[in-house]
């Protein structure tokens, strides 16, 4: 059993009178892919949003661990700072690529803090001074790796809204990799992908956990992923966690299959038997 | 055709000033959406810096006139850009996600007191400067007219010239310039990935406003008369070029300008020159109507 990187304490997110997330705990433990699962409007996008600042939760704690036993209050932090400092980094449900840059230009916008205090604000890439040209060089290096990794590498120099669908999540992921995370938050990375791309897609992943040690917390729909990837499945429904397991757990635990497919408790316990 | 050369070459002169005005506002457009009408009025702010600099440093005895010069471009530059960077922090950031009309209001009203700060502190007539640089060449003689290249208009162009190299080198190759881009283009996203929105923007506002300060030193020594109300006209002309040269694209701001500025200077020379912002502003229209984004201004194609 691994320590947890990412605990998410009784968190509540209300908007208004809608309770959005009520009393949410779960743990996204170190070095494994960790997979939020729901029907829709259960709540799994406001965890995301919760957690990499976009939201500041009503109530809750969001305690992220680095190995060397720093640890960071996300609910207290700004999105930029969340990247830099606690290394979380996250893709969205729809693309949002930089369409107009280079595929390139994309993954160095992610290095972005590296480069600016590398470039002495700038004023060091004017005067070339500094070493800074080093440190784009290293930048650059990276971008390559994760290219190849995305196999996207012959489309370095294309605007990134020229790529075919698959490959823009592709790129997502690579680009949310350029920040240096520690834990990378996908929201529906597969979603629109034919079933190749989505078997390239667990390929990447599994490599991003295995080669670079990478945690991942991630939300899906499709079950072919998470079940074939995940270590470790969470389910919520209307805001709460109903349940919370392995995959052979999840995949025959009657609550899970009520919530799915909208029966009660007693029924579904006939149909998983 | 002497009288036209001259013509043109007062025309690149004037559009010079007013691109690298320009510049500012489109920059401006380009990452947050809004339009900054105090801009103008920051150009002024750096022509009375470049005014003040100047008569201190000759009152020092620095008579050593590119030294002087450089003396005034620098501290110009630095004291506007703070100008800038104070304005966008006091009256359009606590505005920034309130509904889009309000940050333009603040600008009309910063735009007001910038003026009306001036006004007060520097007094209302105008403020004469005596020629600095002096002398040119004489590029052609005939028909009783001689074209002139001043020196004044020579630094001007070189100057432009130069300074959009370097900024659209920024923009193109250093890391402010992809977080720029970047922000323009989505300034949540930016923000997962660890650029500092806000900070970007202050930057993208001090880039704007040293620009005008440069402007506004051009300006003075140009013209050699300023006054606190040179701003709005100079602004309003140069918002003009950014929109006919495609808001929100940078080399578009400069040919904007120098579009601008030669339409006034032909129409002047040529027409008469109470209309020559008539034509101007008509040139505007016109060109709008056929290109609804402005010469180099990329149309909004949403996919469906």
């Amino acid at each position: 059993m691994t320590d947890a990187i990412l605990k998410v304490e009784h968190m509540t997110m209300r908007f208004g009178g809608l309770v959005a997330i009520d009393d949410l705990s779960f743990d996204a433990r170190r070095g494994e892919i960790t997979a939020l699962i729901g029907p829709n409007g259960a709540g799994k996008t406001t965890v995301f949003n919760c957690i990499t600042g976009f939201y500041k939760p009503t109530a809750g704690m969001l305690t992220m661990t680095h190995e060397d036993g720093s640890t960071f209050l996300l609910e207290r932090m700004d999105d930029f700072r969340i990247t830099r400092h606690a290394r979380v980094a996250r893709t969205f449900q729809n693309i949002r690529l930089f369409g107009g840059m280079t595929v390139l230009e994309n993954l160095l916008v992610a290095q972005h803090n590296k480069l600016m205090l590398a470039s002495k604000f700038t004023i060091g890439a004017i005067l070339g001074i500094g070493g800074y040209r080093g440190h784009e060089k290293e930048a650059v290096e990276l971008a390559r790796f994760w290219l190849d990794k995305a196999g996207l590498t012959a489309r370095a120099d294309d605007p990134a809204a020229d790529l075919p669908y698959g490959d823009q999540r592709k790129l997502e992921i690579a680009r949310a990799m350029c920040t240096g995370p520690k834990l990378l938050c996908l929201d529906e990375p597969a979603a629109g992908l034919n079933p190749k791309e989505s078997d390239d897609l667990n390929k990447m992943l599994l490599g991003i956990r295995d080669e670079q040690g990478i945690s991942i917390l991630l939300i899906e729909h499709d079950m072919n992923v998470v079940m074939g990837i995940s270590d470790h499945i969470v389910v919520i429904d209307y805001g709460k966690k109903i349940s919370d397991g392995d995959p052979a757990f999840i995949r025959s635990d009657p609550k899970v299959i009520a919530a799915y497919l909208g029966v009660d408790e007693s029924e579904a316990g006939e149909l998983a038997s | 055709m002497e009288y036209f050369l001259q013509q043109l070459i007062n025309g690149l002169t004037l559009g010079s000033i007013y691109g690298l005005i320009a510049i500012g506002y489109t920059m401006v457009y380009g990452i947050i959406g809004m339009i900054n009408f105090a801009h103008g009025d920051i150009f002024m702010v750096g022509a009375f810096i470049s005014l003040i600099v100047f008569l201190i440093l000759m009152s020092i005895g620095v008579t050593f006139i590119p030294l002087a010069l450089l003396i005034v471009l620098v501290v110009a530059m630095v004291v506007t850009s703070a100008y800038g960077w104070t304005v966008e922090r006091l009256a359009y950031r606590p505005l920034r996600s309130s509904f889009r009309l309000a940050p333009l209001i603040t600008a009309i009203g910063m735009s007001i007191f910038l003026e009306n700060y001036v006004q007060i502190a520097q007094g209302a007539r105008v403020k004469p400067l005596q020629p600095v640089i002096t002398g040119g060449y004489t590029i052609m003689q005939g028909n009783g007219f001689t074209v002139q290249l001043s020196n004044i208009q020579i630094i001007i162009m070189v100057l432009t010239v130069a300074l959009m190299a370097v900024f659209s080198w920024i923009i193109a190759r250093t890391p402010l310039g992809r977080a720029q881009r970047a922000c323009e283009q989505d300034r949540l996203m930016a923000g997962l990935l660890g650029v500092n929105v806000d900070r970007t923007i202050s930057l993208t506002f001090v880039i704007g406003a040293a620009l005008a300060a440069v402007a506004g030193l051009m300006f003075l020594l140009y013209y050699g008369v300023i006054d606190f109300y040179i701003g709005f006209v100079a602004g309003i002309k140069a918002f003009t070029a950014a929109v006919l040269g495609g808001i929100g694209s940078l080399p578009g701001a400069m040919l904007g300008g120098l579009i601008i500025g030669l339409i006034e200077t032909f129409w002047s020379a040529y027409f008469t020159i109470e209309y020559k912002d008539v034509a101007a502003f008509s040139m505007l229209a016109i060109v709008l109507i056929f290109l609804p984004s402005g010469l180099l201004g990329k149309p909004e194609v949403e996919k469906v």
